[in-house]
């Protein structure tokens, strides 16, 4: 896997600077992921969160700035990067059954022009026994609970088979064996070596899910292990007031453009 | 303009059966036959192209597409006009539809990207300009000494009866491809429309495959403009679909359904049109799919209007039936009747207990009855062991509930009573027992076969009734 994957850490983040309408929103973002672990990004609202991780996905441009993974540009490594985004990004009237949507996450796979086989949904519906959500594989995606929609959508990310791991908020919302089952997955990826980057919320879990954090408040507070990056000191600079000049010098820079 | 006039000129007369037979078979010659032929296929192509063009919210863009070509034909039919050769060739006019049609689009999009209008703005002024101009060249083109712009007015309504056997076999052609296109495309159509982003992060090309859906909706249209005509093909591109939608969640059955909308649409609309040469083939045409519609809207099990109403009545007279076993329990609790497995209870104490309507609560006593939950004897009501169980599992759903709200929704006893109401009727037993484990913890762990305590004083409205 190293030879195909290149040397380099999972994610090497260099000085980037990320702009909404000209209004900057992350400035000068310097990060480099672990090779092994998984990892929290935390922040209030606004403090660019899903921006970072949409920079990496190559969903936003950045103003400024290089995202490199395992080595290479980020926009070279595509096949090996997966992405579960936020539920309410997604429209739930959509004609797609779970057994749909989880084998969009072998469409990269499958190639320009080619059908769906029956063995690509076969194997769709291993990732749905997965997140124990197989009996539910020709249910309408907006025929169920936000739990289950959830783990639909954590399946599709296992479909793309990929090394790193871009999640947005995976725990918000669900119910309580949904979150047991995503943390089983999640541990099982981390055990099988992939790395896994997730937006979340909940500053008590925390420590129990995950290695490492990223604190980040438009521009990167502390990052590290739970250890030492998660203390009181750190999180009260993180929530701890807004950094108001921050955010004028950005309205400025919108008008002006 | 003369689409008045050849609108006022519209022959009725009905043809005789056997030309009418001719016609729906393909028997009426070779020239009526393409013609048919060629717009059932522009339909399942149209119904196919919809199909996506209404997933990715395109609706009203294809509308402002279809608009906008007016100009690009009377600009085409000019210049052709101009350097000699003849304006009414079809391949020229399709030509310059599609490039204006393309402009404007691409027009509507500019101001949406450059301003901070809406998109549905930017396609009314997109959709009236272009299409006010191509009205004032057609009226110029009508003061021109060609001769041969006769038929121009026919892309604004449509005229199949008007199109020559080569059109008709150059629509056929270009609707069969483009279906084709879509079937190739079909994975890479419905990735893009239902999660852009995701295709993005799996290295698709976004923006290439939406160019070519884009493209195949612009073929749809413009081959399809002298058939169906500018005004009403937008109709043939998104009717179709919208009416597949309510008969099914999956989106290859779907594309099928609407394919088989619009080929219908596209064989009956130009089968009228050959039998009234005179009527706009396009008109016929959304007229049917609007009645394939209005159809799907009303009785699509499922998704369909009815389906709906007798769901929402069903569920309602559910509840009601539930309230009365509930209020006949109740009445038994608060003492007013003493053997729960014998006693009967007069209606009027039912008419007491709760707010009844008379003639409702009648109706519903007749339905219980019929379902074997009760025995109906003159004025009095008697439960059987089945509504007997059903009573004491509602009563106790109900009561299970309230006590959760006082326990963990920090709900005074007061409040707990009306939204037990409704909750009591949607419990599945997997949620009870949930219910239960979590009333444990707590330390109120419910007997299965005791009806726990009501949280508030049950209405006392039985003493005028007691027996």
């Amino acid at each position: 896997m190293e030879s195909r994957t290149g040397s380099g850490a999972p994610l090497r983040v260099s000085d980037l600077t990320i702009a909404y309408r000209d209004k900057p929103v992350l400035w000068e973002v310097d990060y480099t992921a672990p090779a092994s672990g998984m990892i929290a990004v935390v922040g209030p609202n606004g403090a660019g969160k899903s921006t970072l991780i949409k920079a990496c996905l190559g969903l936003v441009p950045a103003a400024a700035g290089s995202i490199e993974v395992f080595g290479q540009p980020a926009r070279r490594q595509r096949r090996l990067i997966g992405y579960l985004p936020q539920r309410e990004s997604v429209d739930w009237d959509f004609p797609a059954s779970a057994l749909d949507v989880v084998t969009m996450g072998l469409y990269g796979r499958i190639g320009w022009l080619r059908p769906v086989r029956r063995r690509h949904r076969e194997e769709a519906l291993t990732y749905l026994e997965k997140v124990n959500m197989a009996d539910f594989a020709d249910r309408q995606i907006g025929q169920l609970s936000g739990g289950q929609q959830q783990r639909v959508f954590l399946a599709r990310a296992l479909a793309q088979d990929a090394r790193l791991y871009f999640m947005d908020e995976p725990f918000a919302g669900v119910d309580a064996a949904t979150e047991r089952a995503i943390v089983a997955v999640l541990e099982e990826m981390d055990a099988q070596g992939r790395t896994v980057i997730c937006v979340h919320h909940d500053l008590d879990t925390v420590p129990k899910y995950f290695h490492h954090v990223l604190l980040l408040n438009n521009r990167v507070v502390a990052a590290g292990s739970v250890g030492e990056a998660f203390t009181r000191e750190n999180l009260q600079k993180t929530y701890g007031g807004r950094l108001a000049l921050l955010e004028q010098a950005g309205e400025a820079l919108a008008r002006s453009a | 303009m003369n689409t008045a006039t050849s609108l006022a000129t519209v022959s009725y007369d009905w043809p005789p059966l056997h030309e009418v037979l001719a016609v729906l078979t393909l028997n009426a010659g070779y020239n009526a036959a393409s013609v048919v032929v060629g717009t059932m296929l522009l339909g399942i192509a149209a119904g196919m192209v919809g199909t996506f063009a209404l997933l990715r919210k395109r609706a009203l863009m294809s509308d402002a597409l279809s608009h906008a070509t007016l100009p690009g034909i009377c600009m085409a039919f000019i210049v052709a006009a101009a350097i000699g050769t003849t304006g009414r060739s079809l391949p020229v006019l399709i030509a310059g539809a599609a490039v204006s049609g393309i402009v404007g689009v691409l027009f509507a999009q500019f101001i949406v990207a450059n301003s901070r209008l809406r998109q549905d703005v930017a396609i009314g002024v997109v959709l009236s300009v272009f299409f006010g101009l191509g009205v004032v060249l057609l009226s110029y083109i009508q003061t021109m000494q060609t001769g041969s712009q006769g038929g121009l007015h026919h892309f604004i309504l449509g005229q199949t009866a008007a199109l020559k056997r080569s059109d008709a076999l150059l629509m056929g052609g270009i609707a069969l491809l483009a279906l084709l296109a879509t079937t190739a495309l079909f994975k890479e159509f419905r990735l893009i429309c239902f999660d852009e982003d995701f295709a993005r992060v799996q290295d698709w090309p976004v923006s290439r495959i939406d160019l070519l859906m884009m493209t195949l909706v612009v073929v749809v249209t413009v081959v399809g403009l002298q058939a169906v005509g500018l005004l009403l093909i937008v109709a043939f591109v998104i009717i179709p679909p919208t009416a597949a939608r309510f008969w099914t969640d999956r989106l290859g059955a779907m594309t099928l359904l609407a394919a088989a909308f619009g080929g219908l649409s596209g064989y009956l609309g130009s089968s009228a049109s050959a039998l009234f040469p005179d009527l706009p083939t396009g008109a016929v045409i959304v007229l049917v799919s609007g009645a394939i519609f209005v159809v799907s809207m009303f009785l699509a099990p499922g998704r369909g209007v009815v389906a709906d109403v007798l769901r929402r009545v069903r569920m309602r007279t559910r509840m009601a039936q539930e309230h009365v076993l509930r209020s006949y329990f109740e009445l038994f609790e608060t003492g007013h009747y003493r053997d729960w497995r014998t006693s009967r209870v007069p209606r009027e104490a039912l008419l007491l207990y709760r707010d009844w309507h008379r003639r409702g609560l009648g109706l519903l006593l007749r339905l219980m009855a019929l379902r074997g939950l009760l025995t109906l004897h003159g004025d009095e009501v008697a439960l059987t062991d089945k509504g007997r169980e059903e009573a004491f599992r509602i009563t106790r759903t109900h009561r299970l509930w309230e006590q959760y709200l006082t326990t963990h929704a920090d709900l005074a006893p007061a409040q707990v009573h009306g939204p037990a109401e409704l909750v009591e009727h949607v419990l599945t037993p997997q949620m009870i027992a949930d219910l239960e484990e979590r009333l444990a913890v707590v330390g109120r762990r419910p007997r299965a076969d005791a009806m726990p305590q009501s949280a508030h004083p049950l209405p006392d409205a039985g003493e005028g009734a007691t027996p």
